[in-house]
């Protein structure tokens, strides 16, 4: 397959050396402790001074396998000093930049020339390696990428720092072949799953109220008996203690009781400022809900006249909301 | 009177730990560390504790602090519920307790690092959606975003506003009086930082109509203190502090901080239950007191709570504010601590120290010739008081 004209740059690249990334802290016995309780990891020749002493290391060693571990970026993603700042993965982003995005699993070889003691200080050097002809696969079209760690002990002393071992990183850089069947929306790469309102506590007290909210009706509970009203939904009737309840549709309209505007902290997925009523409904029951229609500058007025609306969010949770009548127009 | 609990019981030993937004250890050692205090205040053997109260949210069980005390005779616990509203509660029910002869020796405890673990007005609390009842009640609130403390105080205070003309002035005067008292405070987190109502009304926007200084800072720290006879008082090393009258009080259409169903929201009709009732129990009157602690978790609340306790009639108490009654020097300076605003928020506990020390004389900002303070606690909840005399 002939190589394409960007091609060159990529292959230009093949056997540079980057820099030297630092571990952050020496081999200690308190990061192997916590590796060794997370991976399950029991043997005592990593955990057990004495045991470790009299074994053929004569002292506490660290698992080969905690290898990458030393050296890799802190929680926020910085090196540790000293570390070189070249990118290593560059080429990746050249491919990226020429249309393949994805990634599969990564292949990762590891090979280790000796046991790492407490107290020695780890880095590694990175050689691109090598890249593949394109090649095409179940998966798409794409690279395969092929980098190689090296990782060193430093002496201290003026000596040649010891190679105690390294890592072959292989990833296939690929053009899907079938795109993903649902299209992400745009900016959502990488971003945080979006939050949604919570949802209220249904119960069999208050059950009317939310499947009328989804058939957009404002249902107030009333008791079959006295045949008043009461909202917040009960049990029971508050003003005469029957279990013999229905509920009235409400028309809707009422005024503003009082009001509040939320500006801090801000709480995904509300937009702050978020303007919230306590509604007095014509049928003489309050009820609190987000108001529409608010403009920032202008503060909603106690005793406006207000209407519900019903608003679906994600398509599974439908809510009251109470427009100011005075905005209807406009809107 | 000789059926009531009053004058059978007194508050001999007081402890805290100091007040921060990151106390930097469990809320057991907080917890610990203050019951320990409290006692060596009082000169009491840990090992003669036979009884416990606290308030939830407090997480710190009294049974290990049994334990660690080395108590094997205890005879009265209890964990009131409300969180803030029930901090005059405890000493109630310890009062009880000793009054009714249960138990001789209470610690009565709040320890919690509320700043660094918690904190309650992150607007998130984990509400589902399964139908247990604290679920479906704020069901009505959170999907709409009206989900703070703050906001919840606010829809009473618009209303408070709109009725009587009570302006955002009047709350930030609340403000400047706490942080004047808590700038003399050298417990108090902000001790030596003074403001100005000019500082009070360009505070953004916690919601609207409260700014961020109407709202009382997040604290980590604990206090306790020793609850006993009052015959047995009289034997101890600190003056005697008396617990003069302590009720609880939920009244007609109670919610927690959503109370807006009943036919007026401006009043705070449990508080008005504690007030009758602690009038009751004491034969004391508004006029009986020279300092009192009021319950300021956010500064719109003190207005009606004035009126409740009659110091104000009702929708007036915006007077009593600007008059600068409630301020240093004023008639009935309140919050000498520098309250929840100024000194910290451990859920009003150290607000009954404070009552505890102006009736001993200790607080640094002392009010002369103390017989009786108020105490209140947190309110738009199931709230609670004490009235704390001189023997």
């Amino acid at each position: 397959m002939a190589k394409y004209e960007w091609f060159a740059e990529i292959d230009a690249m093949v056997g540079h050396q980057y820099g030297r990334i630092y571990a952050w802290d020496k081999v200690n016995e308190a990061m192997v402790r916590q590796w060794c309780e997370v991976m399950g990891v029991d043997n005592p020749i990593y955990t057990d001074a004495d045991y470790a002493a009299k074994s053929q290391h004569g002292q506490l060693v660290a698992p080969p396998a905690m290898l990458q571990a030393w050296c890799l970026a802190g929680f926020h993603d910085e090196l540790a000093p000293g570390s070189t700042t070249d990118n290593p993965y560059g080429v990746l982003k050249l491919l990226e930049a020429q249309g393949y995005p994805a990634v599969v699993a990564v292949n990762c070889d590891l090979h280790f020339d000796r046991y790492i003691g407490i107290g020695e200080r780890l880095y590694y050097t990175t050689v691109f390696d090598d890249i593949s002809e394109e090649k095409t696969t179940a998966l798409g079209t794409g690279f395969f990428v092929t980098l190689k760690m090296v990782f060193l002990s430093e002496t201290g002393d003026g000596k040649d720092d010891e190679k105690v071992g390294e890592m072959l990183f292989r990833v296939i850089k690929f053009k899907p072949a079938n795109p993903p069947e649902k299209a992400k929306p745009a900016g959502s790469d990488n971003a945080a799953p979006k939050m949604l309102r919570p949802k209220p506590g249904i119960s069999d007290d208050n059950r009317f109220f939310w499947e009328g909210c989804d058939a957009k009706e404002l249902r107030i509970q009333q008791c079959k008996h006295c045949e008043k009203l009461q909202h917040p939904p009960a049990p029971v009737c508050m003003h005469c203690h029957s279990f013999e309840l229905d509920y009235k549709l409400a028309s809707g309209k009422g005024e503003l009781y009082s009001f509040v505007v939320m500006h801090h902290p801000h709480v995904p997925p509300f937009d702050n400022p978020n303007p919230i009523g306590l509604i007095e409904l014509e049928e003489g029951v309050r009820i609190a809900a987000g108001l529409i229609g608010v403009e920032e500058d202008v503060s909603p007025k106690i005793g406006e006249a207000v209407e519900v609306e019903f608003h679906t969010y994600e398509g599974e949770l439908t809510l009251p909301q109470f427009r100011l009548v005075s905005t209807k127009e406009s809107s | 009177m000789n059926d009531s609990i009053s004058g059978k019981a007194a508050i001999v030993g007081l402890g805290a730990t100091e007040f921060s937004k990151n106390s930097g250890r469990t809320e057991l050692r907080l917890a610990m560390e203050a019951t320990l205090d409290a006692l060596k205040d009082a000169g009491i053997d840990p090992s003669e504790v036979d009884g416990f109260s606290s308030y939830s949210v407090d997480k710190v069980p009294e049974y290990e602090i049994a334990r660690l005390l080395g108590c094997k005779d205890v005879k009265f616990f209890s964990q009131i519920p409300h969180g803030g509203g029930a901090a005059c509660a405890p000493i109630m029910h310890a009062a009880m307790a000793v009054a009714t002869g249960v138990c001789k020796t209470v610690v009565v405890y709040r320890a919690m690092n509320e700043r660094s673990w918690y904190r309650f007005g992150t607007g998130s609390y984990g509400f589902g959606s399964t139908p247990i009842f604290e679920n479906t009640n704020y069901g009505w609130y959170m999907p709409h975003g009206f989900h703070t403390p703050a906001s919840w105080v606010g829809m009473f205070a618009q209303r408070y506003m709109h009725e009587y003309g009570a302006t955002s002035e009047d709350f930030g005067k609340i403000a400047v009086a706490a942080r004047d008292f808590a700038s003399t405070n050298p417990a108090a987190f902000f001790y030596e930082k003074p403001i100005t109502l000019a500082d009070h009304q360009s505070s953004k926007w916690i919601c609207e109509p409260l700014h961020l200084l109407d709202c009382c800072q997040e604290s980590d720290g604990a206090v306790a203190m020793i609850i006993t006879s009052s015959d047995r008082a009289k034997d101890l090393q600190q003056k005697p502090v008396t617990i003069k009258a302590g009720s609880q009080g939920i009244s007609q259409g109670q919610q927690i901080m959503t109370s807006y169903y009943r036919e007026d929201i401006t009043g705070l009709p449990e508080m008005g239950v504690v007030a009758k009732e602690l009038y009751a129990q004491s034969g004391l009157g508004p006029e009986d007191f020279q300092t009192a602690i009021i319950y300021d978790h956010f500064t719109p609340f003190v207005l009606p709570q004035l009126e409740e306790f009659g110091f104000a009639p009702r929708g007036q108490a915006k007077e009593f504010i600007r008059a600068g009654h409630h301020a240093r020097g004023g008639k009935l300076p309140i919050n000498t601590h520098g309250g929840q605003l100024g000194e910290a928020y451990i859920h009003g506990m150290n607000g009954v120290a404070e009552a505890v020390r102006q009736v001993r004389g200790s607080s640094v900002n002392q009010v002369d010739n103390v017989e009786n303070v108020l105490v209140t606690a947190g309110t738009g909840v199931p709230t609670s008081g004490l009235i704390l005399s001189k023997a």
